[in-house]
């Protein structure tokens, strides 16, 4: 990157690719962002020497790649990371954002975090353990969060003689438990992070491996196609009112799309009062469009004099989202206290606030066996559950399948404010 | 057709997004500018997320009265521009009061002086919102932080007890007394910053330019000569042809060796470049976790 003229007319036209990272401890996943930064050209000079003084005072025989993600007091001082990190590198292929998250088991909240907004996952696996009960939470949070692509990195090849069978075995173990996520591209590679070996470059000490590094299958995994450009959901955020003389009637719609394209002149029902109309304008910082996609953020302006606040949503016509007070979800629990049948808490869906009820605890998911525990269920933190609840208000959603924003919302504790439940919407 | 936005439309759909999600959820929110190209950007999403409407916030500036006079007259020429509302609050009022000690000695900043001159005007005014230009690639501790950051009564952060922010839903309850930092640029990379002004146009405070000034180096950064900075006996004035990367308080502003004289030319030098944006802030430099420290106390 140094030497040549740099292109700025392809690199603003590069795509982007969320990635999220998951391993328990140990398993070398700051390393092997550290790898990824390092060996891409990510990291500058002053960045390097002040990991390198690092390693040195605290007489570490190599350059601890992990400091360079580890950025809180504590996370030093212990060694392990608390908090998601997010990191950023590009290639003049992609553009892309890490979400480096915890392993342990304790945290597993902010892998949930990660991952919702992630196109992959990266799933590292401690060669000399193998698939672990950390292994399969993290890949069940990964499907069921909707992740398309996992790449399984089989880390610390070096510390099992870059052993062929060692790979073939986990890869049988993991393909065996795989058979029951959703996930459906699936690939396998054996890395060493600490010394590079098939993360940026191919590994000479593995020449019986013929498949691709991680950063060419980071550069290369198609996710054009993770978009849903078919069903039109505009919630409203913010209804823009100028009170200016030559903004006389002016009413707008903001927000942006959560899904599928719209167009002036469609019509559109406006939900939940079900009052259609046709679209007027699409506008954006005052230009006129012709056509907006999701996710971009706009503003619509109607035909008619409708009233619409925030929370609505405007859909088309002919293609509308489920209405409904009650709600089949799955839900990641992420508070202290356990989640309570019949307990109320506050909740967000798209731009819309309400409050629910818990009905009824159908099971709770074992992680290590995916087997359901219907005999009394408890839904504690870091569980994962299937439950029915009823909204206060009807809520205007798609399943999470189909639509990764408006079928998802939070959970919050009415008492603490804190953020609970990362709730996914099932049918 | 392929409905794809590229990698900069989709940071400034996100980014606007944020930023209306703060004026919807929030009484009372305020922009913090520094006269930086990060709250500029930030302010400029702002009139864009709004627009026919005025940006439904005002302005607010931390002034350590360090400033460099550039960053003034760009601010209030910005402020008459968008007819937007500017509060400054000043440290200089806060040392004044008796709100806070003047630092003494050569490396004297007023940086940490300024969360309690902030925190003071958020109680003053009631703001239950900040929105800052804070970028994730800045710097490690900023890595951690969420879009919506929750403040306790004290303005404090705790990094280790934050919500978790899941898909594009924004968590911004609280009780009262206590505050969000919204960052609505999060994750943005300095050379998206520069990349958006350039495709943009926007205007900047020259300091970012190329120009001549004169400075002297101090533990590897190159400081303007200021009246606010004393100098030790051994250390040398020179004029050099130098731009700033980054804009904040002239005590702790370092400046770059660069002929840049327009923003193309700052972007190849960005791309090429192999030292961190922050590398040359005083501020940053005092301890390996300082900036985590000051955003404890309540800082930007």
């Amino acid at each position: 990157m140094t030497d040549q003229i740099f292109d700025s007319n392809s690199y603003l036209n590069m795509e982007l690719l969320r990635f999220t990272t998951a391993g328990s401890v140990d398993d070398g996943k700051s390393t092997l962002i550290g790898r990824l930064l390092y060996d891409s050209k990510s990291i500058f000079e002053d960045q390097y020497e002040n990991i390198r003084a690092t390693s040195e005072r605290r007489g570490e025989n190599f350059v601890n790649l992990a400091l360079l993600t580890d950025g809180l007091r504590a996370e030093r001082e212990q060694g392990i990371t608390i908090d998601v990190a997010y990191r950023y590198f590009s290639t003049p292929k992609r553009k892309f954002i890490i979400a480096d998250t915890p392993g342990h088991i304790q945290y597993t909240r902010n892998m949930v975090t990660g991952a919702s907004t992630a196109n992959l996952a990266i799933i590292l696996i401690d060669a000399r353990n193998g698939v672990v009960e950390q292994t399969r939470r993290h890949s069940l949070i990964a499907s069921l969060l909707g992740i398309q692509h996992l790449a399984v990195c089989i880390n610390k090849m070096d510390l099992v003689d870059h052993s062929k069978e060692v790979f073939d075995n986990i890869v049988k173990d993991y393909r065996e438990f795989a058979s029951r996520l959703q996930a459906k591209d699936i690939q396998f590679i054996p890395i060493s992070a600490l010394n590079g070996d098939n993360v940026v470059t191919r590994s000479v000490n593995m020449p019986w491996y013929e498949g691709v590094t991680l950063l060419y299958l980071l550069e290369t995994v198609y996710i054009a196609g993770d978009i849903n450009h078919i069903d039109a959901r505009f919630p409203v955020q913010y209804v823009i009112r100028p009170y200016k003389d030559e903004f006389h009637d002016y009413r707008g719609y903001a927000g942006r799309l959560s899904s599928g394209v719209l167009r002036p002149g469609d019509k559109v029902a406006i939900l939940p009062s079900g009052f259609t109309t046709t679209i007027k304008a699409i506008e954006f910082d005052g230009e006129q469009l012709i056509e907006a996609y999701a996710p971009m953020s706009v503003t619509v302006l109607i035909e008619d004099d409708i009233d619409i606040s925030r929370g609505d949503m405007i859909v088309r016509e002919n293609n509308q989202p489920q209405i409904s007070q009650d709600i089949e979800v799955m839900v990641c629990w992420m508070g202290d206290k356990p989640l309570q049948a019949n307990g109320k808490y506050a909740i967000k869906h798209t731009t819309k606030d309400a409050r629910c009820v818990v009905k009824e605890i159908k099971y709770q998911l074992d992680i290590s066996t995916l087997h359901r525990i219907t005999d009394q269920p408890e839904i504690n933190m870091n569980d994962i559950g299937r439950i029915t609840i009823r909204t206060t208000a009807p809520l205007l959603y798609d399943s999470y399948k189909k639509n990764r924003e408006t079928g998802a919302f939070i959970m919050i504790d009415e008492g603490t404010n804190v953020t609970v439940g990362a709730c996914i919407i099932l049918e | 057709m392929s409905f794809t936005l590229n990698h900069l439309k989709s940071l400034e759909s996100e980014a606007i997004y944020v930023i209306r999600e703060a004026a919807a959820q929030f009484q009372n929110p305020a922009i913090l500018f520094s006269g930086g190209k990060d709250s500029i950007a930030v302010t400029y999403l702002a009139k864009k997320a709004f627009y026919p409407a005025p940006i439904p916030f005002p302005l607010v500036h931390i002034d350590t009265g360090h400033n460099f006079r550039e960053t003034l007259d760009y601010r209030d020429k910005l402020v008459a521009k968008l007819g937007a509302k500017l509060i400054v609050a000043s440290v200089q009022d806060s040392i004044n009061q008796s709100r806070v000690t003047e630092e003494r000695g050569y490396n004297a900043s007023r940086i940490r002086l300024q969360t309690t001159t902030l925190l003071d005007a958020i109680e003053k005014y009631k703001f239950d919102c900040c929105i800052g230009g804070a970028r994730r690639d800045e710097e490690k501790a900023r890595a951690k932080e969420r879009f919506f950051s929750h403040r306790d009564e004290f303005g404090q952060w705790d990094p280790k007890q934050q919500r978790p922010e899941l898909w594009n839903l924004f968590n911004g309850r609280k009780n009262v007394g206590e505050h969000f930092r919204v960052f609505p640029i999060s994750n943005w990379t300095e050379l998206d910053v520069w990349q958006y002004i350039g495709m943009e146009n926007i205007e900047l405070p020259s300091l970012y330019f190329s120009h001549r000034r004169r400075v002297f180096e101090r533990d590897g950064a190159l400081l303007a000569e200021s009246p606010y900075i004393p100098m030790k006996p051994t250390e040398i004035v020179e004029e050099r042809v130098i731009r700033f990367r980054t804009i904040g308080d002239i005590t702790s502003t370092g400046a770059a060796l660069s002929g840049a004289t327009t923003v193309d030319q700052i972007i190849q030098e960005v791309a090429a470049t192999r030292l961190t944006e922050r590398g040359g802030r005083a501020d940053d430099k005092r301890s390996e976790t300082s900036m985590e420290d000051r955003k404890k106390e309540g800082y930007f």
